[in-house]
C-alpha cells in the first residue's frame, strides 16, 4: 500500500486584507448605514467572524439610487461610449492584478475550495469586465437597433454562490450599456462586493455609478420597490423572483430573472464514458452543487447504467472534502446554516420516499457546514428530490431506455435553465439539444461559462439572458415593448 | 476469452471500446495537475519517482565508458547522500546490454534491471525476423526487460492483427527471463482513441508493461496520454484480474513533471500501482532534477547543479 | 558642455527580431526642419520574403489563440503606448512639423484604436456569423475565419495613426501582417515595433520594413503567399497595377477610407458554413 496521501496545502490567508468592518458604497465612498446597523459574516468552514458590514434599510436605497441617478444624468449618460468602455477595461485589469487577493477572500467568505476561486470564479469575473468593455462603444452592431439607449438606473440582486461573479455577471454589461447600478450582495457573501468597491475606487470610476449596499431580504425589496429603479436584475431563488414578478406588476419596471434549476445530465449509451463521469461529478458537485443550473438528476440510459454507476462511485471516493483553504480540496463548506439545514431536509426524504442513498466515506471537519458527495439511486419523477431543487452535493439518478424517453423525463420540470448530453455522436446530440427546453445545453462538457455565451433558462428558471450579444438586451431600451 | 485470437475478433473488440472524448480527456488531466503537493507527500513522491525511474541513455555516440558512467548514476545517484534510493532500471541499446549487466553487477548494482530497446527501436521499420534476431541479442546480453516498439504504420493502416502477432513472438522470446513492454509511440498515434486502442491491443498480446514513446518524437508522454493509458490498465484489470504496468517516457523533465505523473497514477488506476513493479519513468535529465529538489526539501535553499553529479 | 543625446538606429521588424536590410542599405529621413534625423533601413525584396515566411509561421498559432487572448494582448499594446506617448509626440512632432497639441491628439487617436479593435476580437462572430435556418434537418452555421497574411501599405500621414488604423484590425482576427511603413514618415512605425515587442504580440504577427514604395509594391503583389493587401499608401496607379498581378492567386485587395469600422476586419475574413444532421 502507498503513502501518497497529499501533506495539507494551504493557500496563505495573509494576502487578504479584510477589514473588522464595512460600510455601505455610496456616491464613490463608504459611508456608515443611517440607522447604524450592521451584521457579521462568517466562514462557513470553521465559524469565525470575518467582519462586520453594514445593514443598508431603506433610507440608505434612497440615497444610493438617488447616488446612481445624479451619477446617471450627470455624469456617465453625458460620457462618450468608449470612455465609459475604458473604465470598465480597468476594473478588469485591476481584477487581474489583485486576483490572488480576491479568491482567497471569495473562498473564506463562501466556502468554495480555493482552487476554484482562483481558477474559475475570479478569472471569469475578469474576463467578463473585459468582454464587456469591448460593447460599450460598439453597441450599435449588437444588433439591437442603431443607437440603443440604456434604462437607466438598475437595481441588482446577487446570490451567495458565486459572489464575485455574479456581481460581474450583472455590473459589467449594466455599465458597458451606459445604466448606473445599485446592487446588493447577499447576505452571507458580502465581502469581495466591497472589496470590488475599493477597485471602482482605484480605477477612478465616477462616483455613485456603482453602489453597493449590503444587507437581507428585507433591503432587497426595498430596493426593487423603490420608485426610481428602471430595472431589476435578480439571481436566486424561483421563489423570489415570482415576488419580483408580482412587485412590479404594477409597474414600467423591467426585470431580468436568473432563477432555480433541476437539470438533467443524460447519459447516452454512445458517450465517451471516462469523460461522461467527469462530467456528472462536475455537474452536481462543483461549487459543492450550489449551482442554479447543476447537473442534480442523471438520467443514464438504462443499458449502461451498472457501468456508469460503479465507476461513478469509484470516482467519487476520490473527491477530497475539506478545508477550503486547502489547495487539494475539490469540495469545500456548504456557505450556511441554514442551507445545510435545506439540504438535509430534502435529501431525508429521498430516505423516507424509497430511494437508495450512497456516499463515500469522508472524514467532515467538526466545525463549520459540511456535506458528504451523495447520489441516490432508484429515483422516479414522483420523488421531491428529483423535482425540487436541493442546491447542495445531492446527485437523484434516474435511468430511460429510448432517446424519446430521456428527453421527455429531461424536460418534465417546471424548470428549464440548463442540460447536459453525452453521446459520441454528433446527430444525436443536436436532435437532443433541439428536443430539450432548457436555455443552456452541454454537450460532452458541463458548467461551462464565457462571457461571450448567453446563459438563462425557460420556463420558472427565469427571463433573458446574461453574457453576449444577447444579454446586452436586458440593459438597452426596448425598440418596441414599454416596459420587458 | 475477451478475443479468440482472429484479427476480426480482435478489431471488433477495439471498436467496442468506448471512444475518448479530447477536450474532456485534457479537461480532467488540467484538474489533476494543478493537485498541490508539499512537505512530507512531496519527499514522499520524490523518493519514489527517483526508485521508478528508467535512467536512459539511446544515443548514437553511446560507448561503453558513457554506459559505465551511467550504471554508477543509477546505483548511487547522489554520493553525498547514502539514502537517496537507486533507480528502477538502465536503459541502453541491446548491444551495451552486456557491459551494463557486468558493470551494475561489479558496483553493488545488481538488485537494478537493465531493460534493452529493441525491435528496430525507435522506427520499427525492420521485417520480423530482424525484429526477432534484435531482440534475441538482447535476452542472450542478459537484459531483464525488452522495450519493444510496435509497428505504427501496420496500426494506422489498419494491418493490426500483425501489430498484434508481432508483440506475441516477442513476448515468446522474452520467457520467463524478461519483461515486456509495449512502446506504442504516442506521438505518431496522435488520437486518444488510437491511444485506447493500441494499449488494449499491447495487453491482450502479453505486454506486461505499456509504454508511450521511444523519446525520439514529440509529443510524447503528456499528462492526457498517460491518463488514457492509466485508464486502460484499470479497466483491464477489472476485466482480466491482470495488472499491467505503465511507463511514460519523453518530455518529464523537471520534478513537477514527475510528480503530476505519480498524482495522475494515485487518482486513476490507483495507490497499486504506484511502485517501480507497475510504474516507471523513462527519463535521463529528470534524475538530477529530483536531486536537487530533494535537497532543497533537506536544506531549506534552492540548489545548484554544481551539487549533482552529470553522469 | 551639454549633455549628446543617444542616437537611436531604426532597424526593420522582423519575426519579433530587429534586422537590418539584408541589403545593407539605408535612406535619409530628415525632420520638417530639414535637420536629419535617422537613417532606417531601405528594405529589398529579400527582406520581405523573410517578413512573408515569419508571418505565415506565426499565422496559424495566432488564429488558434482564443479570441480573449488576442484581445487582452491588443489591449496590452494600448497600456505600453499610452506609457509611451511623449515618446511618440517627440518624434510626430519631428517628423510632421506639427505642434505637440495636434501630435498628443494623434498619438491618443491611436492608442483609442488599439483599444477600440481588443473589444472586437471576441465579438465578430457574434455580429457577423450566423446559425442559418436551411430547409432541412441540419445544424448550419457560418463564422468567419482570419484569411492568413496580410500585407498593409500604411497611409502616410498621420504617421503614427496611418500606420494603428490599418495594422490593428488586420491583427484583430487572426490574421498576421507585413506592414510597409510610410516612406517618408517611417519612423513612428520603427517605434510601434518596440512597442510591439514588448506587448506580448507573438514574433511575427506583425512585421514591418520601412524603403521605398515603388521598390517594394510589386513584390507584394506578385508573392503568392500574401493573401490579402490594404494599398492605403500607394497611389492610384500602383494600386491598379498590384490588383493585376494580385489576380494571380485572387488576392482580396482593399482601399479603406481613414475610419474605424469592423468592415475593415471582416474584409480580411472568410466565412465558413458547416452542415451537421440533426438526428438520432
Amino acid at each position: 500500500m502507498s503513502g501518497f496521501e497529499y501533506a495539507s496545502a494551504p493557500e496563505s490567508k495573509a494576502i487578504a486584507n479584510i477589514a473588522t468592518s464595512y460600510g455601505l458604497f455610496i456616491g464613490g465612498k463608504f459611508v456608515e448605514p443611517k440607522n447604524g446597523k450592521g451584521f457579521n459574516t462568517i466562514n462557513p468552514a470553521t465559524e469565525e467572524i470575518l467582519s462586520k458590514v453594514g445593514y443598508a434599510d431603506k433610507l440608505d436605497i434612497d440615497l444610493a439610487v438617488k447616488s446612481a441617478r445624479t451619477a446617471f444624468t450627470k455624469v456617465w449618460s453625458k460620457m462618450p461610449a468608449k470612455e465609459r468602455g475604458k473604465y470598465l477595461y480597468r476594473i478588469a485589469r485591476i481584477l487581474q492584478e489583485r486576483a490572488r487577493e480576491f479568491a482567497v477572500v471569495e473562498t473564506l467568505d463562501n466556502g468554495k475550495p480555493i482552487r476554484e476561486s482562483r481558477d474559475t470564479d475570479i478569472p471569469l469575473a475578469a474576463a467578463h469586465f473585459f468582454y464587456h468593455a469591448g460593447w460599450a462603444d460598439k453597441l450599435d452592431y449588437a444588433g439591437l437597433g442603431s443607437k440603443p439607449k440604456p434604462v437607466g438606473v438598475v437595481g441588482q440582486i446577487i446570490p451567495w454562490n458565486f459572489p464575485l461573479l455574479m456581481l460581474a455577471w450583472k455590473i459589467a454589461p449594466a455599465l458597458a450599456a451606459g445604466n448606473t447600478v445599485v446592487l446588493k450582495p447577499a447576505e452571507t457573501t458580502p465581502l469581495t462586493a466591497l472589496l470590488f468597491a475599493q477597485v471602482c475606487q482605484q480605477a477612478g470610476l465616477p462616483d455613485g455609478v456603482v453602489n453597493i449596499v449590503t444587507g437581507d431580504g428585507i433591503t432587497g425589496a426595498a430596493l426593487v420597490n423603490h420608485s426610481d429603479i428602471n430595472k431589476i436584475a435578480f439571481t436566486g431563488s424561483t421563489e423570489v423572483g415570482k415576488a419580483i414578478a408580482r412587485s412590479i406588476s404594477n409597474t414600467k419596471k423591467s426585470a431580468t430573472l436568473e432563477l432555480g434549476g433541476k437539470a438533467a445530465n443524460l447519459v447516452f449509451d454512445d458517450a465517451a464514458i471516462d469523460e461522461a463521469i467527469e462530467g456528472i461529478v462536475n455537474g452536481i458537485f462543483f461549487n459543492q452543487g450550489h449551482v442554479c443550473c447543476a447537473g442534480s438528476r442523471l438520467l443514464v440510459q438504462e443499458n449502461v447504467a451498472d457501468e456508469v454507476l460503479e465507476k461513478l462511485k469509484k470516482r467519487m471516493s476520490l473527491i477530497r472534502v475539506g478545508d477550503p483553504m486547502d489547495k487539494n480540496t475539490d469540495l469545500g463548506a456548504i456557505n450556511s446554516a441554514e442551507q445545510l439545514k435545506r439540504i438535509h431536509d430534502i435529501s431525508n426524504t429521498g430516505d423516507a420516499e424509497g430511494a437508495n442513498r450512497w456516499s463515500p466515506e469522508c472524514k467532515l471537519p467538526s466545525k463549520g457546514y459540511w456535506y458528504p458527495p451523495t447520489i441516490f439511486t432508484g429515483v422516479s419523477q414522483s420523488h421531491r428530490i428529483a423535482r425540487d431543487e436541493i442546491f447542495g452535493p445531492v446527485l437523484s439518478v434516474l435511468t430511460f431506455r429510448t432517446p424519446a424517453e430521456g428527453i421527455e423525463k429531461a424536460n418534465n420540470t417546471m424548470y428549464g435553465l440548463s442540460a447536459g448530453v453525452w453521446s459520441d455522436k454528433g446527430s444525436k446530440i443536436l436532435w437532443a439539444a433541439k428536443q430539450l427546453k432548457a436555455g443552456v445545453i452541454w454537450s460532452n462538457t458541463f458548467n461551462k461559462f464565457d462571457p461571450a455565451s448567453p446563459f438563462g433558462g425557460y420556463k420558472e428558471s427565469g427571463w433573458g439572458r446574461e453574457g453576449g450579444r444577447h444579454g446586452l438586451a436586458g440593459y438597452l431600451t426596448s425598440q418596441v415593448k414599454e416596459s420587458k | 476469452m475477451i478475443i479468440d485470437g482472429s484479427e476480426s475478433s480482435l478489431k471488433k473488440f477495439l471498436s467496442d471500446l468506448p471512444p475518448v472524448d479530447q477536450v474532456g480527456a485534457d479537461s480532467r488531466a488540467a484538474m489533476l495537475s494543478t493537485r498541490s503537493i508539499k512537505t512530507t507527500s512531496k519527499a514522499w513522491a520524490i523518493d519514489m519517482a527517483i526508485s521508478m525511474v528508467d535512467l536512459t541513455t539511446l544515443e548514437g555516440a553511446d560507448s561503453a565508458g558513457k554506459v559505465k558512467a551511467l550504471c554508477a548514476k543509477a546505483v548511487r545517484p547522489d554520493p553525498t547522500d547514502l539514502s537517496v534510493p537507486s533507480v528502477g532500471a538502465i536503459c541502453v541499446y541491446n548491444d551495451m546490454v552486456k557491459i551494463a549487466r557486468t558493470e551494475l553487477n561489479s558496483i553493488g548494482g545488481k538488485d537494478i534491471a537493465v531493460a534493452a530497446v529493441a525491435t528496430a527501436f525507435p522506427s520499427g521499420r525492420a521485417s520480423i525476423a530482424v525484429k526477432k534476431l534484435d531482440t534475441q541479442d538482447a535476452i542472450d546480453a542478459g537484459a531483464n526487460e525488452i522495450d519493444m516498439v510496435i509497428d505504427r504504420g501496420a496500426f494506422l493502416s489498419g494491418r493490426i492483427g500483425e501489430v498484434f502477432e508481432e508483440i506475441k513472438v516477442i513476448k515468446q522470446l522474452c520467457g520467463a527471463q524478461a519483461h515486456l513492454k509495449v512502446i506504442l509511440e504516442t506521438g505518431e498515434l496522435v488520437t486518444y482513441d488510437n491511444v485506447r486502442k493500441a494499449s488494449y491491443l499491447a495487453m491482450l498480446a502479453g505486454a506486461d508493461f505499456i509504454k508511450t514513446s521511444t523519446g525520439k518524437v514529440a509529443p510524447a508522454a503528456t499528462v492526457p496520454v498517460v491518463l488514457v493509458m492509466l485508464e486502460a490498465v484499470r479497466d483491464y484489470f477489472a476485466l482480466t484480474g491482470k495488472k499491467i504496468g505503465v511507463k511514460p517516457a519523453g518530455g518529464i523533465r523537471t520534478t513537477k513533471d514527475a510528480i503530476k505523473q505519480l498524482v495522475l497514477v494515485n487518482e486513476t488506476a490507483g495507490p497499486q500501482w504506484l511502485n517501480p513493479a507497475l510504474f516507471r519513468i523513462g527519463a535521463s535529465a529528470l534524475l538530477n532534477d529530483l536531486l536537487m529538489q530533494r535537497m532543497k526539501l533537506r536544506t531549506g535553499h534552492y540548489a545548484s547543479a554544481n551539487y549533482v553529479t552529470m553522469d | 558642455m551639454s549633455r549628446i543625446d543617444v542616437n537611436k538606429t531604426y532597424k526593420l521588424f522582423i519575426g519579433g527580431a530587429f534586422p537590418r536590410s539584408e541589403s545593407g542599405r539605408v535612406y535619409e529621413i530628415k525632420g520638417a526642419n530639414k535637420k536629419f534625423i535617422a537613417n532606417p533601413a531601405l528594405a529589398s525584396r529579400k527582406d520581405l520574403r523573410d517578413a512573408v515566411v515569419a508571418a505565415k509561421a506565426a499565422q496559424s498559432v495566432w488564429a488558434n489563440a482564443t479570441a480573449f487572448n488576442r484581445g487582452q494582448i491588443l489591449y496590452r499594446v494600448a497600456e505600453i503606448m499610452q506609457g509611451r506617448s511623449d515618446q511618440f509626440i517627440d518624434e510626430i512632432c519631428a517628423l510632421e512639423g506639427v505642434t505637440t497639441k495636434v501630435a498628443k491628439v494623434q498619438v491618443e487617436e491611436a492608442i483609442d484604436t488599439w483599444v477600440w479593435y481588443s473589444g472586437w476580437c471576441d465579438k465578430l462572430s457574434s455580429v457577423s456569423g450566423s446559425l442559418n435556418q436551411v430547409s432541412g434537418p441540419f445544424y448550419n452555421f457560418t463564422t468567419p475565419e482570419a484569411l492568413g497574411v496580410v500585407a498593409i501599405f500604411a497611409e502616410n500621414k498621420p504617421s503614427l495613426l496611418g500606420v494603428v488604423r490599418t495594422l490593428a484590425p488586420v491583427i484583430a482576427s487572426g490574421n498576421t501582417a507585413v506592414l510597409i511603413a510610410s516612406e517618408s514618415y517611417p519612423l513612428p512605425a520603427i517605434t510601434l515595433s518596440e512597442v510591439l515587442a514588448t506587448s506580448d504580440v507573438p514574433g511575427g504577427v506583425v512585421n514591418i520594413l520601412t524603403g521605398k514604395i515603388s521598390e517594394l509594391a510589386p513584390w507584394v503583389g506578385s508573392h503568392m503567399e500574401i493573401d490579402g493587401v490594404d494599398v492605403a499608401g500607394l497611389s492610384k496607379k500602383q494600386e491598379e497595377e498590384l490588383k493585376l498581378v494580385g489576380a494571380d492567386n485572387l488576392k482580396r485587395i482593399f482601399r479603406f477610407n481613414p475610419t474605424n469600422h469592423p468592415e475593415r476586419i471582416l474584409s480580411f475574413m472568410e466565412q465558413k458554413t458547416v452542415w451537421h444532421p440533426i438526428g438520432l
